[in-house]
């Protein structure tokens, strides 16, 4: 609960950042709102000699409009996302998934680039950011990028993230026509985390054909994945019950699930199928 | 008649410094030069210590000094354990390990340094080889045959074995037209004080005096112990409780911490501050309950209980704390509960185990009995294919037969047990639920009813059932302008007695609420007293306060009379902080006034001291025991084992109720707390010792949102133990609810044939139940 000494940076903007990010490397650790970063600290199971809190960098924290996607900072906080009134009419899903992480004290100071970056294996956000098809832009001293969202998450904890770059920006998509979303979640209750997190985007003609679908599963396997067969087996199907059911029993198809004291491999692919069900039972009456 | 306080929900005086972050908790003492100690805790569970070299540790930056075992092991002496049970094995319990470590997070050795940072850096310099050990963590392999054994001096894990028996168990079981079974675990939990243990020592050479400020509920009884840890006069030590940020039982120890932290600030001649971290908390605070029971009833097929046979394993982890052997011995005490069974067995065996001891935890062997008997109630009903209402209802005594004496040996004050269960069913709407329990399972959804009954034992309690004495002290002083202080032995960390006691003092005295000041948890400023624990504070204490009114009231009639110069003390009256006589009610003072004559003392009545204060000690003759019955409305979802509350009715009898307010706030948190034992709470090792849920982000207390709405009501039936007529309420939530949320989900889950689930009943648990059925 004591961490070890660290040198502490507050740099006023982006370039600073990156510059000190340069010169102290793997040494260094980006502080962006800290809940995850400050515990593993207090702990010594994080010991950086250096850390560059981002809590300064204002640049970073925006949610705006370009054409049809929305942009939002990677500074920008979970609170400001939740009760974006941009994001609830034009990206619910995304609101709504904020909305669930942690509690009140989390999403003040949490962020959703702290989040991201972190690829905590439970984290909320991935879910919603694999369904949306979102893309995140880096930036290092020596350019920019960006990484398409199931190009991002790489294994737990780690991302696509080079040395030296930041993560600055989430691009989402806005809504389409006839689109409906839901981002469930059964919580661990000690954490808070997601023990099963499942979002999705859902498309369907006016005779309730699915015409594109795409489901996002975190907190069953070591990083959030996109579902792909029980999106193709529901993508050109009417969606009654069974249609639902018999695409949701894919949920966890090809994965192998994590065990822990919370949730045995069993329950949590159980968990996936049965919220997978009602994430998407959710968000076709959504539409 | 002026205005009256007691009764009356009057918000907490406390609360305004608490909710603004203007109170004084240990942390925020800080003290000219001073240092900070961490410490360096066990990694094993159990392994022989080869070397423990602090070299490193003792160059490092800002360390000041470091201590072994051996080197404090001359100045300070042992932990101690109160309880004497018969045979009771008493591992030696040195503050820093000697040759062995039993437990993750033993104490080893301490290092003080000029911030906690470089304190707790030096710590990862101290080298110590351990020789691992095997470990023996379950207690019913602890107590089999070629168990590894915790202390290797007594060759065994078996530190007792209790047994407790009333009228004539052998022939109940004759007699009995059925036999009900179950083997249950009440898990081991971690008590989770908001505000973690702490404690500040400065020494004072010039007066000799150690002062000790710490996070406990026993500041007096801690002195006398502290005293004999250090060899210190008790009157040349002080214990400060400041504010104490929850306790529910864990701070009601002596801890070796607080001896080490008072030795290092005499040592080093500089004050020491050591804050515990909430890791720390986890592995080496006290955990609560820890037992597995094997519980048989002998009944007749109208659901009369003949006689309970209980086998209860205590795991008491690998040392005595203050308490340990003494909590289980109250779960025999209330193994027939509320019901007339005439005929007892109870046989608890206490095992060493390789894991921080156990102790007192809100309710302290209560909620297990409690917890063993509701879940065989049940089962009873369920067997026998009765209500569990008419099971319980059955087997309850008439309010006639009070005092009543139980086969466990105690005589239960007063009591309406079919009262408190009429109401509960009232307002829960039982008749009710219970058709549309029926209506909903045809529709494949699983509502569950779950009743418990309860009475408890408190007001701890007549001294002789008390190792360090069950009385309570109370003082109090009205000082010459009128205004009231109270110091009170008990030591109150939350409940409310500031409220509570002034409200007692304005209406006895006629003053007003901010007119009195209570004043707890200094040795230095407060008589003797014991603490808070046991629901005794107000039971006991308040009645303390009480007492000493009377004391005060008689000298001030006295007094007043003198003043008034009426010679018959019994015509004058004292009615809205006004003295009159009788039969000339124009002839009169004020309390004031006679308070300020006391203390200018120009015209005192001969042989009438001085002054106008007066101290109380009260003894009670018996516990008391307060009773009450809760319902809780659950739905389980069959598909994910998930449970949600519909509702939770809790009617709860306390004796006579001071404050409504203080009184549902007990019985709101005490409730919370059940929850947490009932669905999410479980402490867990692994095989070898580990403490695996060693951080708040693995071992799951109830949040805001986990709690339903909470629906208290009451009924009133006052002890005769004490004049104001109170029983204590304090844990009455986590006696009662514990039971009932586990009733009611197995109750749902009673259509899957499921007979029993041991805690806590996590949404997999129950999916597995309903899978396997």
């Amino acid at each position: 609960m004591i961490p070890t000494a660290f040198e502490y940076f507050r740099p006023a903007n982006l370039s600073e950042a990156l510059a000190l990010l340069e010169q102290y490397k793997d040494e260094a650790k980006l502080l962006a709102g800290g809940h995850s970063l400050i515990p593993l600290m207090k702990l010594r199971l994080a010991q950086p000699q250096y850390v560059i809190d981002l809590g300064g960098v204002k640049e970073l924290s925006y949610i705006r409009e370009s054409g049809e996607h929305l942009l939002i900072g990677a500074m920008t906080r979970h609170v400001d996302v939740e009760t974006s009134e941009m994001l609830r009419q034009r990206c619910p899903l995304l609101a709504e998934t904020a909305h669930r992480i942690g509690d009140v004290q989390v999403r003040n100071m949490g962020t959703i680039g702290g989040s991201l970056a972190h690829a905590d294996p439970a984290a909320d956000y991935p879910a919603a950011i694999l369904a949306l098809g979102a893309e995140l832009r880096a930036v290092s001293t020596k350019g920019e990028r960006w990484i398409r969202a199931e190009d991002f998450f790489v294994d737990m904890l780690t991302t696509a993230l080079q040395p030296g770059e930041i993560l600055v920006e989430v691009k989402v998509p806005a809504l389409g026509p006839r689109t409906g979303t839901a981002y469930v979640k059964v919580a661990q209750k000690a954490s808070g985390f997601a023990l099963c997190g499942v979002a999705v985007v859902l498309a369907v003609d006016p005779n309730g054909v699915c015409q594109d679908v795409a489901v996002g599963i975190t907190g069953i396997a070591p990083k959030a994945y996109r579902a792909r067969a029980v999106e193709e087996a529901l993508r050109g199907r009417a969606l009654d019950a069974s249609v639902i059911a018999n695409a949701s029993a894919k949920a966890t198809e090809g994965i192998d699930p994590l065990e822990d004291l919370h949730a045995s491999a069993e329950y949590r692919a159980h968990l996936a199928r049965v919220w997978c069900r009602r994430a998407i039972e959710q968000a076709r009456e959504s539409v | 008649m002026g205005k009256k306080f007691v009764g009356e929900p009057i918000p907490r005086v406390e609360d305004h410094r608490l909710i603004t972050g203007r109170s004084q908790y240990v942390d925020d003492i800080v003290r000219p030069r001073m240092v900070y100690a961490a410490i360096l805790r066990s990694i094993y569970a159990h392994a022989r210590l080869k070397a423990v070299n602090v070299e490193k540790a003792r160059q490092a930056p800002g360390v000041i000094a470091v201590f072994t075992g051996a080197d404090v092991r001359e100045a300070i002496g042992p932990v101690p354990v109160a309880s004497r049970l018969p045979d009771l094995k008493i591992p030696k319990h040195p503050v820093l390990a000697l040759e062995k470590v039993h437990y993750v997070g033993e104490p080893i050795a301490v290092v003080v340094a000029g911030d906690r940072y470089l304190a707790r850096d030096a710590v990862d310099m101290i080298e110590v080889e351990y020789e691992p050990l095997e470990a023996v963590v379950d207690p019913e392999r602890a107590i089999a045959e070629g168990a590894p054994i915790v202390h290797e001096e007594f060759g065994t894990n078996v530190a007792f074995v209790w047994r407790l028996s009333g009228g004539d168990i052998e022939r109940a079981f004759r007699e009995a037209d059925v036999v009900v079974s179950q083997r249950m675990v009440n898990q081991r939990l971690i008590p989770v004080a908001m505000e973690p243990r702490g404690v500040v020592a400065e020494y004072l050479p010039g007066e000799g005096q150690l002062t000790v400020w710490t996070s406990t509920q026993i500041p007096h009884l801690l002195r006398t112990q502290l005293a004999t840890m250090l060899g210190l006069a008790e009157n040349r030590l002080r214990v400060i409780a400041p504010e104490v940020g929850g306790g529910f039982g864990s701070k009601l120890n002596v801890y070796a911490e607080e001896a080490l932290v008072g030795y290092l600030a005499m040592r080093l001649g500089r004050p020491v501050k050591w804050i515990e971290t909430r890791r720390e908390n986890f592995l080496s605070t006290t955990h609560g309950r820890g037992q597995i029971a094997e519980v048989e009833a002998a009944v007749k097929r109208d659901g009369t209980v003949l006689g309970l046979r209980y086998k209860i394993i205590q795991d008491l982890g690998a040392y005595h704390q203050l308490l340990t052997p003494a909590i289980p011995t109250l779960t025999g005490l209330m193994a027939t509960g509320p019901y007339k069974i005439p005929n007892l067995h109870v046989q608890i065996v206490g095992a060493f185990t390789n894991k921080m001891a156990t102790d007192a935890y809100r309710g302290a062997g209560r909620p297990e009995a409690t917890y063993w008997l509701e879940r065989m109630m049940d089962r009873i009903a369920g067997e026998l294919g009765l209500d569990p209402v008419q099971v319980r209802m059955r087997n309850f005594p008439q309010p006639e037969e009070f005092p009543f004496p139980t086969a466990s040996g105690l005589a239960y004050d007063s009591g309406n047990y079919h009262q408190a269960l009429r109401r509960a069913m009232e307002l829960v709407g039982y008749e009710k639920l219970r058709q549309e329990q029926q209506q909903l399972r045809q529709q494949g959804r699983y509502l569950g009813i779950g009743i418990s009954t309860y009475v408890e034992i408190c007001a701890l309690g007549p001294s002789p059932a008390l190792p360090a004495g069950g009385w309570e002290s109370a003082t109090v002083r009205v000082e010459p302008t009128g205004k009231v202080t109270v110091l009170t032995g008990a030591s109150p960390h939350g409940q409310g007695q500031e409220t509570a006691f002034a409200q007692i003092v304005a209406d006895e005295l006629g003053v007003e609420l901010a007119d009195v000041r209570v004043i707890h948890g200094d040795t230095a400023i407060v008589q003797y007293g014991i603490g808070t624990f046991g629901s005794r504070a107000t039971a006991v204490g308040g009645t303390a306060v009480y007492g000493a009114l009377q004391k005060v009231k008689e000298k001030a009639t006295h007094l007043a009379a003198h003043l008034l110069g009426e010679e018959n003390v019994a015509n004058v009256a004292f009615e809205d902080g006004h003295f009159f006589l009788k039969d000339n009610p124009e002839r009169r003072m004020t309390f004031h006034e006679v308070a300020l004559a006391a203390y200018l003392a120009k015209n005192l009545p001969p042989g009438v001291e001085p002054g106008l204060e007066a101290t109380y000690f009260f003894e009670p003759s018996n516990f008391t025991f307060p009773f009450g019955a809760h319902i809780a409305v659950v739905e389980v979802d069959p598909e994910t084992g998930d449970v949600q509350f519909r509702r939770y009715v809790a009617v709860d009898d306390c004796g006579r109720v001071l404050n409504p307010l203080l009184v549902d706030g007990q019985v709101h948190g005490g409730i919370v707390q059940s929850l947490g034992q009932a669905l999410l709470e479980e402490a867990v090792y692994d095989e070898s010792g580990q403490l695996v849920t060693g951080e708040l982000t693995e071992y799951a207390i109830p949040k805001a949102t986990d709690v339903p709405w909470l629906e208290t009501d009451r009924t009133e039936t006052p002890s005769p133990v004490n004049p104001l007529g109170i029983k204590g309420v304090g844990e009455a939530g986590t006696i009662a609810a514990t039971p009932a949320i586990v009733n009611a989900v197995l109750d749902a889950l009673a259509p899957f044939g499921v007979q029993h689930l041991d805690m806590p009943l996590r949404p997999e648990k129950i999916w597995r139940a309903i899978r396997g059925a």
